[in-house]
């Protein structure tokens, strides 16, 4: 079925011949053929390959007036929904997000007002519940006018919990808690994003380690690795706890952490060699790994697009000029000492 | 000093305001807080920029000029035009999260 028609064909959105769409069947339990598919997810595999099939669902036994949730069509939303409501009754709609989660379809549209209001409808679910709510998870909430969704489809939306894993209490208390209202950070998400970043910066690492070791400077490889491994793997275990504001001097200040023991311990010779040696590797390393950290603001659910904008055209520059500074020297450096081998 | 974030694009006009609280449910970062009569703006820096409160406004008393805090769509929107790091999901239905 195309993305603009109705469920008898006609683009109006409507359905005249009362034809629905048959209502799928989910369980709360997660096999492990979801957790294989967990972990490929979150190292990276088949990216676009997570998704959930767009529909009603059942989960367990739901009556008319059993609760609807929304989700998104990405496994690993729809599955910290129905894993949380295990013993209960209710309908799950997906919308079609095509493979990505709530807070970035709701950026993105995908889960928006006019997706959850065909979904609506091509469930026929005022046909299915006698209520008139749909329960939305609260990171749907850039996507989603609650507003038009009443207007265009009569379905009244509340706000459920930024967790899936917070409705069982938030069920049971009939609202949220303000606690449940608030994104956070806790090192376990922090570390599962990790793999991902690791993905991305790995190619052109080990291609970087892989060039020096070809010209004999293993040692190069390995504070090509050592950069990257503070930016993509330290930098957010250690996010909270790093003492500036902007992620790019915190990576800054990371990067010089990790590579200053390796200057201190020395190997670039003595006399204006040496200090070439030593400027290079706390120019160069630091802009690499500080340019990670930059990245990482994608990966977090605090920074605004202004700031990130204002931490670019402040420090881009500074961080560029460091690194070409820096690998000139090193260059210089290296060149040297090779002229006296 | 090395602090970006203290600038936010949100404006908040409270004579708009109905004391809906629509705000006060979708914003993931308590940016607002219940006040007599009125929401009030309680901590700005903490926005986002997400867009959720604007769009769940019904007196339009919200504005902010939402999007991604992802300097890695930023930088290559600034290089190709097409502000996408990939990860949310681009033309192609590619996505890492």
């Amino acid at each position: 079925m195309g993305l603009d028609e109705g469920c008898c064909g006609s683009t109006t959105g409507t359905c005249a011949c009362r034809q629905r769409e048959p209502a799928m069947t989910a369980t709360a339990d997660l096999t492990w053929r979801d957790y294989i598919d967990h972990l490929a997810a979150r190292l990276g595999f088949d990216r676009s390959g997570h998704r959930v099939r767009p529909g009603l669902y059942r989960l367990n036994n739901p009556s008319p007036e059993s609760p609807v949730f929304a989700s998104a069509g990405y496994t690993l939303s729809f599955d910290a929904l129905r894993s949380s409501l295990a013993g209960r009754d209710a309908w799950l709609l997906v919308l079609d997000t095509m493979g990505i989660n709530v807070w970035c379809a709701a950026g993105k549209g995908t889960f928006g007002t006019d997706e959850l209001v065909r979904r609506i409808r091509l469930a026929d679910l005022a046909g299915q519940v006698s209520h008139r709510t749909i329960i939305l998870p609260q990171l749907g909430a850039p996507g989603v006018s609650a507003r038009s969704v009443a207007q265009q489809s009569g379905f009244h939306v509340r706000w459920g919990p930024v967790r899936a894993a917070d409705l069982p209490a938030f069920l049971d208390a009939g609202e949220a808690s303000p606690a449940m209202r608030r994104v956070t950070f806790p090192l376990r998400d922090r570390i599962v994003l990790i793999p991902v970043e690791l993905a991305h910066a790995l190619p052109y690492a080990l291609a970087a380690s892989a060039v020096a070791i070809f010209f004999g400077h293993a040692d190069i490889a390995g504070t090509v690795l050592l950069s990257v491994a503070a930016g993509t793997v330290l930098f957010p275990v250690l996010l909270p706890y790093l003492p500036a504001k902007d992620y790019t001097v915190n990576g800054l200040l990371l990067g010089f952490a990790v590579i200053t023991p390796v200057v201190a311990a020395g190997g670039g010779g003595t006399g204006w060699p040496g200090l070439l040696w030593a400027g290079g590797n706390l120019l160069l390393w630091p802009a690499i790994t500080a340019f990670l950290a930059l990245n990482f603001t994608g990966c977090t659910p605090f920074t605004s697009r202004s700031g990130v904008k204002l931490e670019i055209s402040r420090y881009m520059r500074i961080i560029a000029a460091m690194a070409a500074g820096g690998a000139a020297a090193l260059a210089l450096a290296l060149l040297h000492a090779g002229g006296m081998a | 000093m090395f602090d970006s974030y203290r600038t936010t694009t949100l404006r908040y006009d409270r004579d708009a305001c109905i004391f809906c609280r629509a705000c006060l449910q979708v914003c993931p970062h308590a940016v607002f807080a219940a006040g007599p009569g009125h929401v009030q703006l309680a901590a700005a820096e903490r926005c986002m920029e997400c867009g959720a409160c604007a769009v769940n406004c019904p007196a339009n008393a919200i504005s902010v000029d939402s999007g991604v805090g992802c300097a890695n769509a930023l930088i290559r929107g600034a290089v190709t035009g097409k502000e996408t790091c990939g990860c949310c999901g681009d033309d192609e239905g590619n996505s890492c999260c």
